[in-house]
């Protein structure tokens, strides 16, 4: 699973069988302190989160997983929101490089 | 191009860098301990994105771990097929060596 800010929303009415009523949302995949990694990614939204939150995606035969199917034609999807990352301290980041 | 994608090794030693608190999250995970996870060189030093790994062994933050990467492996350890992960730490490491030497 992987940290992303989410920046849109994803409608689309004609789509694939397996998509049907699969809330879709563009997700910008970020690493913990924030910045951007990579492209942005369009994943399955079943927890109806809103531009600008955090949370964390699945991908690959996972997202269908999440989705409680096996077949859905996605490739990512969000499994939770994120409420607060607590991350060593930049402390512990110099005492574990020896400095 | 995520990381996920790249064709890395599904067992690898990795560094535990922090910890996601998160309450509304998919119900198979609930209860889980979710912690914030880079991957470690040769050097032992943290390279790449940090993943977000499901914990069987109490690691904590700043804990050198290995972690198994591979869906259908962490879905077996939790005996559930419908619980959506693909990452978690299975060990905490006492000691590396390379070649004879040690390097943790």
């Amino acid at each position: 699973m992987y940290l992303a800010k989410i920046i849109g929303r994803v409608v689309s009415t004609v789509k694939q069988d397996t998509l049907h009523s699969v809330p879709l949302q563009w997700l910008q995949p970020v690493d913990a302190s924030g910045k951007e990694r990579g492209g942005p990614v369009v994943a399955a939204d079943t927890f109806g989160l809103g531009p600008g939150e955090l949370c964390y995606y699945i991908t690959a035969r996972e997202a269908s997983i999440a989705l409680w199917k096996l077949d859905v034609a996605v490739d990512a999807a969000v499994v939770g929101k994120v409420d607060r990352l607590d991350l060593a301290s930049a402390d512990d980041r110099r005492a574990e490089a020896g400095a | 191009m995520t990381a996920a994608r790249k064709r890395e090794p599904d067992v690898y030693l990795g560094t535990v860098v922090g910890d996601v608190v998160s309450t509304h999250k998919n119900e198979r995970l609930e209860g889980k301990k979710l912690l914030l996870v880079r991957r470690l060189s040769l050097e032992l030093k943290p390279e790449g994105t940090e993943v977000i790994c499901l914990d069987v062994v109490d690691a904590g933050v700043g804990d050198k771990v290995l972690v198994v990467q591979e869906g259908s492996s962490a879905r077996k350890i939790f005996d559930d097929p419908w619980i959506p992960v693909q990452a978690v730490i299975v060990g905490v490491l006492d000691r590396v060596d390379i070649g004879g030497k040690r390097i943790l």
